[in-house]
């Protein structure tokens, strides 16, 4: 059993974490710069409550990293990641690559020789996945161009940390340093010693046993986990598919990151999808934001402090040789503006990896050690840097040379206010849009897509660009005198955000809002939202609704059948939705849904003896008056 | 030789015991274009201007439908409210329909006894007809007497096909302009004694 020490230790850890993420998100700097800001107070050089623990608590915490990229994984099927190939492999190899021969270019010219110049390029290049994809996510801009672009970048570095952590050794000119033989902490991998093919082969090998136990093993293992009933076990399974998966992929010398993230894709089309996704989030919350604590608590102000000034003109030489590079690239793949800014400003940082690398450049005498632990310090302040650097391209820069926020108008246009407002403006929002447009229904837009925000401008419409969840947005686009707010954004947490903030800000607003499934539509309607649109439901009726005609029924009894259809399923969505909580009918989703179509189409059966359309039916006429009247 | 159009509204005709025979003896017939209302805008999204160009391209108007109510199915109705509009159909300006003719052609479950003074509906066809006729009054149509099918609830098969089988001879007959209109007895329905009606081919004008 821990000790005092360890009630301590959590009591610290978790105290700067609740005083200081509210704050943080309160000035709206993202709750990464919290955290990174409660590590700096806790850590040794102010409060000195953590001290070398803290290096311990940064290792530990890197598997908050591990199981973001397993969510990450179950978010993308094969599908999609196939087809971001081109830009991970075109926009990530070239960013890798550009950006390590810069680099070592300028370390040689600082005067080192190529070899370490080289390992110290390849280690900066790298960028912060864990910081760049939580302030994405937060700010909810992972969907758009700039940030679908980050993450190609993001997700071809994890690949390469493997081929980087190969090229490693062969740079060593002092040969490997005696205590790292001791340490031993590479020297645990199965495929040491290994000749290069075999342990290509053996990488493969293991990615096979991942997706062919994520695609034929796990849906059984699941099953008869949950038969047991209890929910805990359910989440220590899945905690243990992660667990192994990335204790097999170091064991194999691959990034455990990259590991979890295959195994995340092979499962993103499993039905136990959502189970996995709500088991592991609050863990990988709880460890990411243990990891940037220890990140924040890491940086040595001691040996900043002693150098300053190379210290810190490193770090802005740092992000300005990658933010360049990152621009340009930009413009290369033609980004518009503000995708180029956004692309730039997230990834021109260091990155986990540099301290990973950096360690193992000492180790293997690549890099002197003196000098690893200043870029070490460099690396650490880059990443701090970076939710602050963003907030600036968000409020300063973006504004100026991107797309604005709001049209600026001559001041004499009296500025009318528009009854409706459509918070995204996709396929789904444009086909609401226009068809209140063209019955003379004035409607405001929020959109976070700059370019569609540009066309839509160039037809004249009212456009805001920005996070429609944002309040001061809302207000800007005339929240407080419109009558209706069409969600019609793609994330469903978003979408469940901006309800939550127009339920509390605006309740005079009503919502109307779209849901992809059943299940968001449970989430909505829960959340106390009365108009739900399920975007499958028309589409299948009216696709039934043919099939019927195309088998020589009457068209109007056949839109008679679907009216009357949709009326019983929008029934049947309420009442499912208050029953979901019931603990024995909730367990887990493939049961439930199986569950909810079985009443469903018991219903659909018992419903159409009765509600036929009497009128028309002539049998009790002919039976009362059929022979004399 | 008149063209036709006739514009058949039943909303059940998977129910329908009569119509479907009555529409089915016309359907096909030469100078008749058979309009199924209820199968073309079955979500009652009716195409105005393709309805008053068909309109325009014939002579003689048919309403086909039961009676529902005392009147036309609701589709029929929404027919009349968006296709006859002002400016077009009447009005100083809406002389499109002038000078053609129109008829009904309606079947009624109860018998004809029941359509009287005396009868159980108190009033006579004619009467109840009265807003139809009005309606192709205002809009310069001439309404001609009735076809009526009444006590479709008791009706044998072979009542039924002869209905059908007169309801197919008048349409012929209307093609090839050999009604007598003036033949039918005033406030009649036109079916009552076809054969009085119809002249035979080559009998003159």
């Amino acid at each position: 059993m821990y000790g005092e020490g360890f009630f301590l230790q959590a009591l610290t850890f978790l105290t700067a974490a609740v005083v200081s993420v509210p704050i943080a998100k309160r000035l709206g700097l993202g709750s990464v710069l919290g955290y990174l800001l409660a590590g700096v107070i806790i850590g040794p050089f102010v409060l000195g409550l953590v001290g070398e623990e803290g290096q311990d608590v940064l290792h530990f915490a890197e598997f908050g990293v591990v199981l973001m990229l397993f969510l990450i994984g179950l978010e993308l099927e094969p599908a999609r990641v196939w087809s971001l190939r081109a830009p991970i492999l075109g926009l990530g190899g070239s960013q890798v690559v550009v950006t390590t021969i810069i680099l070592a270019v300028i370390a040689v010219l600082f005067g080192l020789s190529w070899r370490p110049a080289l390992a110290i390029g390849l280690s900066l290049a790298l960028s912060s996945t864990a910081i760049v994809l939580q302030t994405l996510s937060e700010k909810g801009l992972l969907r758009t161009s700039g940030g679908r672009s980050a993450f190609s970048v993001l997700l071809f570095q994890d690949i390469a940390v493997i081929p980087i952590l190969a090229i490693l050794p062969l740079l060593a000119t002092a040969g490997r340093s005696q205590h790292a033989a001791d340490e031993g902490g590479h020297a645990t991998t199965w495929v040491e010693g290994l000749p290069g093919w075999a342990e290509t082969l053996v990488v493969f090998a293991a990615v096979a046993v991942i997706i062919l136990f994520g695609r034929y093993l796990l849906q059984p293992f699941f099953r008869f986990i949950a038969r047991t009933g209890m929910r805990e076990l359910f989440t220590a399974a899945a905690l243990l598919l992660v667990i192994g998966t990335a204790m097999l992929m170091s064991k194999v010398g691959v990034s455990p990151a990259l590991g979890t993230f295959l195994a995340g894709v092979v499962l993103a089309r499993s039905e136990y999808r959502h189970e996995l996704e709500s088991d592991i989030e609050p863990f990988k919350g709880l460890l990411l934001g243990l990891f940037f604590i220890a990140v924040g608590a890491a940086v040595d102000f001691d040996l900043i402090g002693r150098n300053l000034n190379l210290v810190l003109s490193l770090m802005v030489l740092l992000i300005v040789v990658k933010w360049l590079i990152l621009f340009t690239l930009g413009r290369v793949f033609r980004m518009s503006m503000d995708q180029k800014l956004l692309f730039s400003f997230s990834l021109a940082q260091g990155g986990e990896f540099a301290f990973v690398l950096l360690s193992f450049a000492v180790r293997e005498g690549v890099v002197p050690a003196d000098l690893a632990s200043t870029l070490i310090a460099v690396v650490a302040l880059t990443m701090a840097a970076t939710p602050i650097l963003m907030l600036l391209n968000e409020k300063i820069v973006q504004p100026r040379f991107g797309t604005r926020e709001r049209e600026e108008r001559a001041p004499d246009v009296v500025d009318e206010e528009n009854p409706v407002i459509i918070a995204g403006f996709g396929s789904f929002g444009s086909v609401v849009g226009r068809l209140l447009r063209a019955n003379g229904v004035g409607t405001t837009v929020l959109e976070y897509d700059s370019d569609r925000v540009d066309l839509l401008r160039k037809l004249g419409m009212k456009v805001f660009y920005g996070d429609a969840c944002r309040t001061d947005l809302l207000r800007a686009a005339g929240a407080e005198h419109a009558k209706l707010l069409v969600v019609a954004i793609d994330s469903h947490d978003k979408r469940m955000e901006l309800a939550h903030t127009v339920q509390r800000h605006f309740p005079h607003l009503t919502l109307l809002v779209r849901a992809r499934s059943r299940r968001e539509a449970y989430d909505l309607l829960e959340a106390g939202v009365e108009h739900v649109y399920r975007e499958k439901l028309d589409t299948g009726l009216r696709t039934g609704v043919e099939a019927l005609r195309l088998l020589g029924r009457r068209a109007y009894q056949a839109f008679r059948a679907a009216q009357k259809f949709r009326l019983h399923d929008e029934e049947a969505v309420r009442e499912l939705a208050k029953m979901r909580h019931d603990d024995k009918l909730y367990f887990h989703t493939a049961r439930q849904r199986i569950d909810d179509l079985e009443s469903l189409l018991l219903s659909d059966l018992e419903d159409s003896g009765e509600t036929r359309d009497m009128g028309w039916d002539t049998e009790s006429l002919r039976e009362e008056f059929g022979g004399r009247s | 030789m008149s063209k036709i159009l006739v514009l058949f509204a039943h909303p059940a005709l998977e129910k329908s015991r009569v119509n479907r025979h009555l529409a089915a003896a016309v359907r096909e017939l030469p100078g008749v274009t058979f309009r199924d209302l209820y199968e073309a805008y079955p979500e009652f999204d009716i195409d105005i201007q393709r309805e008053q160009a068909l309109l325009v391209e014939h002579d003689v108007i048919v309403l086909q439908h039961p009676f529902f109510w005392y009147s036309t199915p609701a589709l029929l109705k929404e027919w009349q409210d968006l296709v006859l509009a002002h400016g077009w159909a009447y009005g100083s300006e809406g002389k499109m329909l002038h000078g053609k003719q129109a008829l009904s052609v309606v079947t009624t479950g109860a018998r004809e006894q029941a359509y009287s003074s005396d009868g159980f509906h108190r009033l006579n066809m004619h009467q109840f007809l009265a807003p139809i006729e009005h309606t192709f009054r205002l809009c310069g149509v001439r309404y001609q007497p009735p076809f009526v099918v009444h006590g479709t609830l008791g009706m044998t098969r072979e009542e039924i096909r002869a209905h059908a089988d007169d309801y197919r001879r008048l349409l012929e007959a209307i093609h090839e302009e050999r009604v007598d209109w003036e033949a039918v007895p005033e406030h009649q329905r036109l079916n009552r004694s076809l054969d009085d009606v119809l002249r035979v081919e080559g009998e003159g004008v």
